[in-house]
């Protein structure tokens, strides 16, 4: 597969200048770049989601322009995207054969895709049950239902938009062995990537965008996760690094016997203890969808506890309603930008407001204030770095690491008294997470009691002041940072460590 | 920008008008009449100041049909049953009207009080179903509109009848003099001329128009406007930021049915005096279509209404001059929902890609000038 010479202008911006990008067949091909250096448009272009204003694009020596992404998927090419496209009240096997479901007389043979199913599931050691909702899944398992749909619809190419961002270490090298696999059987490979060490370790060339151009492709024994690093920001690469310990005697938050019942009925979050003290963070770490969730949910009260204490400053707050938590200076960045986070359609200035809508500058009494609000917003767009064309622009518009940086600055302008931050600098570019580290690093050291958790180990590990692993809604392990490793961490996560220790 | 922003804001409703008159014209000549004809008719017909005060009247009840179809809208909820809602209102707040005698001011606002009650009252079953017991309000204020037309018959037939009244017109007992709402007729005759034929400009524009203040303020000034549109923009953002989910859709329910419980009232308190057979039905269904091409802004919703309203006040010149069936007005009324919604809905992407192209460029063009120093 080849594209060359493809430009996309969108008016005023060219997205992509003359990008050149050459994929040999049966190869594992990265691209790699910051948000914004034109990797998706350059990806909606292959998978005919968007057409090029200029360029050819090859595929197996023939010249193709594909105007819909069901001509690509005919050509062989699938796509797994980041924001998945699954429809929730459909079991795993439903939405696998959606739109290419197997009919015998005009009826969907149910029995052949189960069977299809289960093969692909094994062949390429993608567990999955076809029969669970998909609502009830988590991230992780989202994601290889995705995988699982491109294979089923006879994909050759596979585009995989940052598929590692919510996977575990282990989890890593099962999807790494599963790509070799699939390499071995021919299958063409496309992936983006922020994380550099994986890019290394997986791909056999690594084209690198900046700025909409081609400006290097490489090979991983010719070049560094330094050097790669400097070729995709164009400066030094951000690192995260500890500071010295700000932590305090007090303790911010009180986690006491803490049990929430998951969906299914059994405890998602199991008698957990933890302390948060004033200036600390501590890190959550723990395979997606082992209650760090519910754990984040249960604090804020937007579910239920059904057994335990919470103690903001010695007070309860078990009982208390979202609002109340809020107001007593819990802020919030939530996993999930878009669904919890903000309000997509709405102006940056009312996104802003979220959260603290019932307080100055904001509000006064019962009315917003709006040129309190507007003010506010344009010192978080100062402050925090948000690049965007003004506080009236609607948060929809704003790369996720603008939206994100938006999303901390509001909570931090609020002055809250703790912070939970879930996956902070998922799926956002480089120099966007240097500053989402920086950030935490301020709150911690005005004295904020942080609760940080994260799939990114080396966040993890880098901020921290301590580390917890959770273990099927079990803290399993209390570690110092200092001293652990990923590797280590991710036997912890999951389980593997914790067996070797009881036989031994 | 700003221009640019007006004209994408204007290109979507005139657009959709005159795709609408287009496709309604071809229509006319499928049948074999002439479209031109008829809508000069309706024109000429249209601009007497007789059709004008028509107009306003009609618009006076569709625009608050309309605002409180889209104070549900606004929160992403289905008010289908502001037509019971305001049935019910409309008899049970006229019945209350001519059973109490109050001094003139007093003796309107206590009719208003009973409407928007008794409307808020039945929306709020339906709220209160939602939360409580998980059913969706386009079924339950579906059912509910039936509840209401069987209510509002048995009462014209029993309780609420007027004993006295001996024509064939069944009504409720008419509403003394000081509970009635005063035209506008002065008014409008000191800018024209005199308005004949005993058609009277009613009073009630006024209140319409202050509810349209009132709920342009409460959704962008007021907190728990704000509270109502984060949660028609996304649930659950608003959830995580302390927004009860509940206790939202019963408000809107609640404020919804309120506005409701007033559609009737225009008629009863300026004309009819009284609850009865000839009582205006459907405007609850109308206010569905108003709000949407109105896109649930309080000015638009008010040109919505008065283009709706004129076309209603237009339409039965048809039947009495030319060969063009009236319903062609109808028909050009939903054609206009329809391409309204498309034509929206293209603006917005067209906006949407817009600003995403200015972010870009923002992000770029700061991109540049902060890396380079360092």
């Amino acid at each position: 597969m080849e594209l060359a010479g493809i430009t996309k202008r969108f008016p005023g911006v060219v997205a992509n200048d003359r990008v050149d990008l050459r994929v040999a067949d049966g190869e594992i091909h990265a691209v790699v770049g910051e948000n914004g250096a034109g990797k998706s448009t350059l990806m909606k272009i292959l998978y005919g989601m968007q057409s090029a204003d200029e360029g050819r694009m090859l595929v197996g020596g023939s010249e193709v322009a594909f105007s819909s992404p069901a001509e690509a998927i005919d050509a062989g090419i699938g796509m797994v995207h980041q924001h998945f496209m699954l429809a929730d009240n459909l079991t795993v096997l439903e939405n696998v054969i959606l739109g290419a479901e197997p009919t015998r007389r005009g009826i969907i043979d149910r029995r052949s895709a189960r069977r299809n199913l289960d093969e692909l599931g094994r062949s390429y050691g993608l567990d999955l049950h076809p029969d669970d909702l998909v609502e009830t899944l988590e991230v992780g398992e989202r994601q290889r239902v995705e995988i699982i749909k491109v294979l089923f619809r006879g994909a050759k190419v596979l585009i995989l938009d940052e598929p590692t961002a919510v996977l575990v270490p282990q989890e890593v090298e099962e999807l790494f062995r599963n790509l070799r696999e699939l390499k071995s059987r021919g299958h063409t490979i496309i992936f983006i990537d922020h994380k550099l060490e994986e890019v290394l370790a997986i791909a056999d060339t690594i084209t690198v965008l900046r700025q909409g151009r081609t400006v290097a492709t490489v090979e991983p024994g010719d070049v560094t996760a330094h050097e790669l690093a400097e070729l995709m920001v164009g400066s030094e690469l951000p690192a995260p690094s500890t500071e010295p310990r700000t932590v305090d005697e007090h303790v911010t938050l009180s986690v006491r016997n803490l049990t929430v019942t998951g969906t299914d009925g059994r405890p998602a979050v199991d008698a957990v203890d933890l302390d948060v003290h004033r200036g600390e963070i501590i890190g959550v770490a723990g395979v997606e969808g082992n209650g760090q969730g519910e754990l984040i949910e249960a604090l804020l009260g937007l579910r239920p506890t059904s057994e335990g204490e919470l103690l903001l400053d010695g007070e309860s707050i078990a009982d208390w309603p979202v609002r109340k938590r809020r107001e007593a200076g819990i802020g919030y960045v939530p996993e999930d930008r878009h669904r919890r986070g903000l309000l997509l359609d709405a102006p940056l200035w009312e996104n802003a407001m979220l959260g603290h809508q019932t307080q100055p500058p904001y509000a006064k009494g019962p009315w917003l204030d709006r040129s309190g609000a507007r003010e506010a917003t344009a010192r978080i767009v100062a402050d925090f770095d948000v690049r965007t064309p003004g506080i009236d622009t609607s948060a929809r518009a704003l790369s996720g690491g603008n939206q994100q940086k938006l999303v901390i600055g509001r909570e931090m302008l609020a002055g809250p008294r703790m912070l939970v931050a879930a996956h902070p600098t998922r799926g956002i570019d480089v120099g966007a997470q240097a500053a989402v580290w920086e950030d935490l690093r301020a709150a911690r050291r005005d004295g904020l009691a942080v609760l940080l958790v994260s799939a990114d180990l080396e966040e993890l590990i880098g901020l921290a002041d301590r580390l917890v692993v959770m273990l099927r809604g079990r803290i399993v392990a209390e570690l110092d940072p200092t001293t652990t490793t990923p590797r280590l961490l991710g036997g912890y996560m999951t389980g593997a460590v914790d067996e070797e220790a009881s036989t031994s | 920008m700003t221009i640019r922003r007006i004209a994408l804001a204007l290109a979507a409703p005139v657009g959709a008008f005159a795709f609408s008159v287009a496709l309604s014209s071809l229509v006319l000549l499928a049948v074999g009449t002439s479209p031109m004809e008829a809508w000069l008719e309706m024109l000429s017909y249209g601009s007497r100041l007789e059709t004008l005060v028509e107009t306003g009247n009609r618009a006076t009840q569709l625009y608050l049909a309309g605002i409180a179809v889209a104070i549900g809208f606004r929160m992403n909820l289905f008010n289908i049953g502001v037509e019971g809602q305001y049935g019910l209102a409309a008899i049970l707040a006229a019945s209350a009207g001519a059973a109490v005698d109050l001094p003139p001011v007093l003796h309107v606002a206590l009719i208003m009080v009973v409407a928007m009650a008794v409307g808020a009252t039945f929306a709020g079953v339906a709220g209160y179903l939602k939360v409580s017991r998980g059913v969706h309000e386009v079924i339950s204020t579906i059912m509910l509109n039936a509840v209401a037309l069987g209510l509002v018959g048995f009462f014209l037939r029993t309780w609420l009848l007027d004993e006295t009244d001996t024509t064939l017109n069944m009504k409720t007992p008419e509403i003394p003099p000081s509970g009635r709402f005063p035209n506008l007729n002065g008014v409008v005759e000191t800018f024209t001329r005199e308005i004949s034929r005993g058609r009277e400009l009613w009073g009630f524009l006024l209140v319409a128009i202050v509810v349209g203040v009132l709920f342009h303020l409460f959704l962008s000034r007021t907190r728990a406007g704000y509270d109502l549109r984060a949660t028609g923009l996304n649930p659950f953002a608003a959830e995580a930021a302390g927004v009860d989910p509940r206790a939202t859709v019963v408000k809107a329910m609640l404020l919804s049915g309120a506005v409701a419980g007033l559609i009737g009232l225009p008629e009863i308190l300026g004309h009819a005096h009284s609850y009865d057979l000839a009582f205006t039905r459907g405007l609850g269904f109308a206010g569905i279509a108003v709000a949407l091409v109105g896109r649930t802004h309080p000015l638009g919703v008010g040109i919505a209404a008065l283009l709706f309203g004129w076309l209603d006040s237009a339409a039965p010149i048809l039947d009495v001059v030319g060969d063009t069936p009236r319903e062609i007005v109808s028909i050009l009324q939903g054609v206009v929902v329809l391409s309204a919604v498309v034509a929206f809905e293209v603006v917005s992407r067209i906006r949407r890609a817009a600003e995403a192209r200015d972010a870009a460029e923002a992000t770029r063009s700061s991109a540049t000038t902060s890396g380079s120093p360092s």
